[in-house]
């Protein structure tokens, strides 16, 4: 009856093989994985953020010959946005290299969720950057994980921020609506505690409007916003083929395309180009610029696509969701080259990694340094705080291009934020009988 | 309890134009599910196959059109070119998948088309890549008003379209011979062999039929959504339209589409917030299974006889 | 040549009616045991443990109990996802409201809570039959879904709607949930649960129940006539089916993945297990193994497999022949033996039964 482990048997046979063929690699290289979704319902999201992350490691590689001179080794592998995928890919690729994997980036909320026990026995870090939990900025209780530059729920406080300073200042908040629709799911609920928050501080009226999964359908949704509620601002947390179909769905009842601010998830250029022409004036939340004319894209340019080796077509470089993952690679590199000052100039363990992450410091200065001088606000990080005081923008699709319309906007962390990531990481704790670490020392 | 019972009403008899609108845009949105809906329909009624392929199917087709496009056909020409595509893939899933299980139950024909679906997803994105690709034939997407009432343009072209559609297929399994033998082939396999109907001949034609019906819903959902893996997923939505309509009956999945599409909007809509919202997804299939107590064999279905 | 029965008597009903009525079979199935509870926690390392061996468990009794339900009563169900979600959360429920009782009891408490759903959205069947049922559980994985991502009581009101397991341990200081599990701990834990449930399950079909169940899918209305009440049988292979479903979905949240939101059991996932059981062979339990073992195996092995041999193909292209391999695999599996991966392992027993003089 129970046969199974026959296969199990020949499997194990496989897996070693498997693991001879990955070892026999050149000299001493950093191995960094890197979980992407090319495939799936998601990949057209997936497909820029994996070319960015990759073309930035090849620049490096091609330009300085890794960094601190140890060569990068970047293997991809695809999760299709799923799960358990996701999982595997993560046992599959972390003793991979000399020293394993230096961190993951899981790039999608669920995988991030998946992953967190596990790496935080493997000690390896997570950097889940713009999703994933937002309270695991609690470095003490989330000692692997990481949410720099900023997370949900800072954008959902700076998104406020700005409708504030368009009505004219947080007075005028009183007695306005504010609709949230969200994609239901864990990744979707997040910004709502805090707004809901915000909505009893302000005064406003919080609507919240779910979309199920896939979002392919939301007539009814718009229908109400925008025949019967007609709320003063939409914000929208939406992912995938759910963006463009709320921004046609708006267009249609008529809904005023600059009251609509998506999530930084929510503003790509995928997300509005096939809307066409309804999407122009549509708004977003970022953390970054788009666009290819900064320094950093020479250099991609020079040593990766000149050459031949970049991962997509030129004209694709400098798209949204390019630039952030080619950001989430320098701030990777960034950590293992903080890192490097303290370990050595050799390929790092995830745990020294972390150490570089945990004392990432960008000052403006190293910002323009490394060619990306508007392009990222300052971000330092610390034992107890992982996500390092990012600031965010707004922008604004014009039919062509992403611009920003407001200037850098701080988060309200100190006071606001802080203590609700302190909050829900405690009660984290409470559950999984986490201890915090002390970070005083 | 008062906002589940009493408040909806209210809403809806407060607000009669919003009701309309909200009905109106469920009723045309039951139409783009029955689009879907159709080729399952085709399909089952031909063969007794379950197609679960229906929805691959769909976006292949959009897939192979905007691909074709994209390399600078003309749309009349990629249509044309598309609609050979898709009865190659009907010639070619006759010859390989079907012929070779015949006879066999349902449900492995069931599976057999699940293969299908991953095949087709595979194989039209190695082709044509995953990325999103917008396709623009020409359909009005401005909101047109009524009086007070708004109404999507684009809705009312897939209506339209839907209704053309119908009425083209009526024609064709009414009055041309292949349509007779279709239908002798729907009522009894082994009678419609026996009096010279070639089967396999039938079966590509169906699946043909099937295709290029997808073709049309591929069409109308890449203009709405842009074309895109997520397109498959529609197909989850044209189930409920299909078991409340019948598997067997054409009129039913448009008559099925119709009131899956209103029940599901109106419902979404007045009754969403008393439970939280998103109920659309479960909505339509728990309104076709009551349906289903009632009638199991659907609206239109035809009547199940069993015997010993 | 060593594999006859020659000279094996049966000498009582009991040995005639054994599952294993051969000795060989017994050697092979207690070697395998062996194998499986001491030779595997001590080899596979963490990799083939916690990502194809634990997935590989959850999935085999999540087909199990579908097989019992679509294959032996004939029931066909998409709605596997959201009674594994309901297993999970169910479990969740219990083990965070009543921290004291022990992992195992909370799973098989989650199997009956579940096993409850079951019967509720089974109570269609004994109208609706065929994919008209099909479609109809459907119904079942959308609302439970809904349900789970809609009502922030069912996650203890946790702000995103995941649930993560609590750290549990089956006595003393064997964890097999939270940080503190090791994937052998987590590994020897399943096995045993899956191998009991599994034997409990072999048992069901043989004895009463599973004759009625049998006599439902082969004809309800001849079944119905010689005395066997539908009602009766068909909720009770929802029961048990979901019973195992659910035990599943708990051991899928606590067990492999340690933290899911509803999502995670989505309709893809009833095809999944659907697919197990028509591959390992439907109405057999050994053949719900070999499906999970196929479907779970394959992609891995199809994923890998530029990298054992050694070419360097891009990841996207590597995922889209998934896609094609899987599709097209499926269809010749189908085609080849319609009856699954369990008819072949007949096939080859009888076969090895004459080898190597088969005149």
């Amino acid at each position: 009856m129970i046969r199974k482990l026959v296969a199990a048997a020949l499997g194990t046979a496989l897996g070693v093989s498997a693991l001879a063929a990955g070892t026999a690699q050149a000299a001493d290289p950093q191995f960094i994985p890197s979980l992407v979704y090319r495939t799936g319902p998601y990949a057209p999201n997936g497909i820029p953020l994996a070319n960015g992350f990759a073309d930035y490691f090849a620049m490096l590689n091609a330009r300085d010959g890794g960094i601190g001179g140890v060569p990068l080794l970047v293997e991809e592998c695809d999760t299709a946005y799923n799960n358990d995928r996701g999982v595997e890919c993560y046992e599959r690729l972390k003793n991979k290299g000399p020293t394993g994997a230096a961190v993951f980036n899981p790039y999608s909320t669920g995988i991030t969720y998946a992953l967190i026990e596990r790496a935080t026995a493997d000690k390896i870090p997570i950097v889940s950057m713009g999703y994933g939990r937002a309270d695991a900025s609690d470095g003490r209780v989330f000692p692997y994980v990481f949410t720099l530059p900023a997370t949900y729920w800072a954008q959902a406080d700076a998104m406020v921020t700005y409708i504030a300073g368009e009505e004219g200042g947080f007075d005028e908040l009183a007695g306005k609506t504010i609709a949230l629709v969200y994609h239901d799911s864990a990744y979707g609920k997040e910004p709502i505690a805090t707004l809901e928050a915000l909505a009893e501080r302000h005064d406003f009226t919080f609507e919240t409007f779910p979309v199920a999964h896939p979002g392919l359908e939301q007539r009814s949704t718009w229908l109400t916003i925008g025949r019967r509620l007609r709320p003063d601002w939409v914000l929208m947390w939406g992912w995938g083929v759910m963006n463009s179909t709320a921004i046609k769905e708006a267009a249609a009842v008529g809904y005023p395309m600059d009251r609509f601010i998506g999530v930084w998830w929510s503003g790509a250029e995928q997300d509005v180009q096939p809307a066409g022409a309804d999407a122009v004036g549509y708004k977003s939340g970022t953390f970054h610029g788009a666009g290819a004319d900064f320094p950093v894209h020479r250099d991609i340019f020079t040593y990766v696509y000149d050459r031949g080796q970049g991962a997509t077509e030129r004209e694709l470089v400098g798209e949204v969701l390019y630039n952030r993952a080619m950001i989430n690679a320098v701030l990777v590199s960034e950590a293992i080259r903080t890192a490097q000052a303290v370990y050595g100039e050799r390929p790092l363990t995830g745990e020294e990694v972390r150490w570089g992450l945990e004392n990432l410091n960008l000052t403006q200065e190293k910002i323009d340094d490394l060619g990306l001088a508007g392009l990222l606000s300052p971000i330092g990080l610390s034992c107890a705080d992982h996500e390092g005081g990012g600031q965010l923008r707004i922008q604004q699709w014009d039919g062509e291009k992403w611009s920003f319309v407001s200037d850098w906007i701080e988060p309200n962390r100190d006071g606001f934020l802080r203590t609700m990531y302190e909050g829900s990481a405690a009660q984290y704790a409470a559950e999984k009988g986490i201890a915090p670490r002390d970070c005083a020392n | 309890m008062s906002a589940f019972f009493i408040d909806p009403f209210v809403d809806i008899f407060s607000y009669p134009a919003f009701f309309l609108e909200v009905l109106i845009g469920g009723l045309l949105a039951g139409v783009m599910y029955s689009l879907v809906a159709l080729g399952f329909v085709l399909i089952f009624k031909a063969s007794g196959v379950f197609n679960f392929a229906q929805g691959a199917m769909v976006l292949f087709a959009a897939l192979t059109l905007v691909g074709l496009i994209d390399l600078g056909a003309p749309v009349w020409l990629a249509i044309v070119a598309t609609i050979a595509v898709m009865v190659t893939l009907a010639m070619s899933i006759e010859k390989v998948v079907l012929r070779p299980l015949v006879n066999q139950p349902a449900i492995i024909l069931f599976m057999a088309t699940i293969g299908i679906s991953y095949f087709l997803d595979g194989f039209g994105q190695t082709i044509w890549g995953s990325e999103i690709k917008t396709l623009e034939v020409g359909i009005p997407k401005s909101p047109l008003m009524v009086g007070e009432v708004l109404i999507s343009r684009f809705d009312l072209f897939a209506g339209l379209t839907a209704g053309v559609l119908v009425a083209v297929l009526a024609i064709f399994f009414q009055k041309t011979r292949v349509g007779r033998a279709l239908r002798a082939v729907a009522d009894d396999h082994q009678a419609a062999m026996s009096v010279g109907i070639p089967l396999r001949t039938i079966w590509v034609i169906v699946w043909s039929v099937a295709g290029i019906v997808a073709l049309v819903a591929g069409i109308m959902w890449g203009s709405k959504l842009g074309v895109q893996f997520s397109i498959v997923l529609v197909a989850l939505k044209a189930l409920p339209v299909l078991i409340l309509g019948g598997f067997t009956s054409i009129p039913g999945a448009i008559v099925g589409g119709l009131i899956i599409g209103s029940g599901e909007k109106v419902a979404e809509v007045f009754w969403g917030p008393a439970l939280g919202g998103a109920i659309e997804d479960w909505f339509g299939y728990m309104l076709a299974m009551l349906f289903l107590l009632f009638r199991p064999q659907g609206l239109f279905g035809e009547k199940i006889i069993e015997r010993v | 040549m060593f594999y006859r029965e020659a000279g094996q008597f049966k000498t009582s009903y009991a040995a005639d009616q054994a599952i294993f009525p051969i000795l060989q079979d017994r050697i092979f199935v207690a070697f395998l045991l062996l194998v499986a509870f001491v030779v595997v926690p001590v080899v596979a390392n963490e990799y083939w443990l916690s990502t194809i061996l634990l997935p590989f468990l959850v999935f085999s009794l999540a087909a199990v109990g579908l097989n019992l339900l679509t294959g032996y009563c004939g029931q066909l169900s998409l709605g596997t996802g959201g009674f594994m979600a309901c297993g999970a959360f169910a479990a969740y429920k219990l083990s965070t409201g009543f921290p004291e009782l022990n992992i195992v009891v909370v799973m098989l408490a989650s199997g009956v809570i579940t096993a409850l759903v079951g019967v509720l959205f089974g109570l269609p069947s004994l109208r609706i039959k065929g994919f008209y049922l099909a479609v109809a559980t459907l119904a079942a994985q959308f609302f439970l879904l809904w349900l789970f991502n809609k009502f922030a009581w069912f996650t203890n009101y946790s702000p995103s709607g995941v649930i993560s397991a609590p750290p549990r341990a089956v006595f003393g200081d064997f964890f097999v949930t939270g940080p503190q599990a090791t994937p052998a701990g987590k590994y020897l834990f399943a096995l045993t649960l899956v191998a009991l449930l599994a034997l409990a399950a072999k048992n069901m079909v043989r004895c009463r129940v599973g004759r009625s169940w049998m006599a439902i899918r082969d004809m309800d209305i001849a079944a119905e006539i010689i005395g066997i009440r539908p009602l009766t049988a068909k909720l009770s292979a929802f029961a048990v089916s979901s019973f195992y479903i659910g035990v599943a979905g708990a051991m899928w949240a606590f067990v492999y993945t340690g933290s899911v939101e509803a999502l995670a059991f989505q309709i893809d996932r009833s095809f999944q297990i659907l697919f197990m059981i028509i591959i390992g062979g439907l109405g057999s339990i050994l053949g719900s193994f070999l499906g999970a073992a196929f479907i779970t195996l394959l992609p891995i092995f199809l994923s890998n497999a530029p990298n054992i041999f050694g070419l360097s193909i891009s990841v996207d292209t590597v995922s889209h022949f998934e896609f094609m391999i899987f599709g097209a695999l499926i269809v010749f599996f189908l085609i080849v033996e319609p009856h699954g991966l369990a008819r072949l392992w007949q096939i080859a027993k009888e076969k090895l039964r004459l080898w190597p003089f088969p005149y």
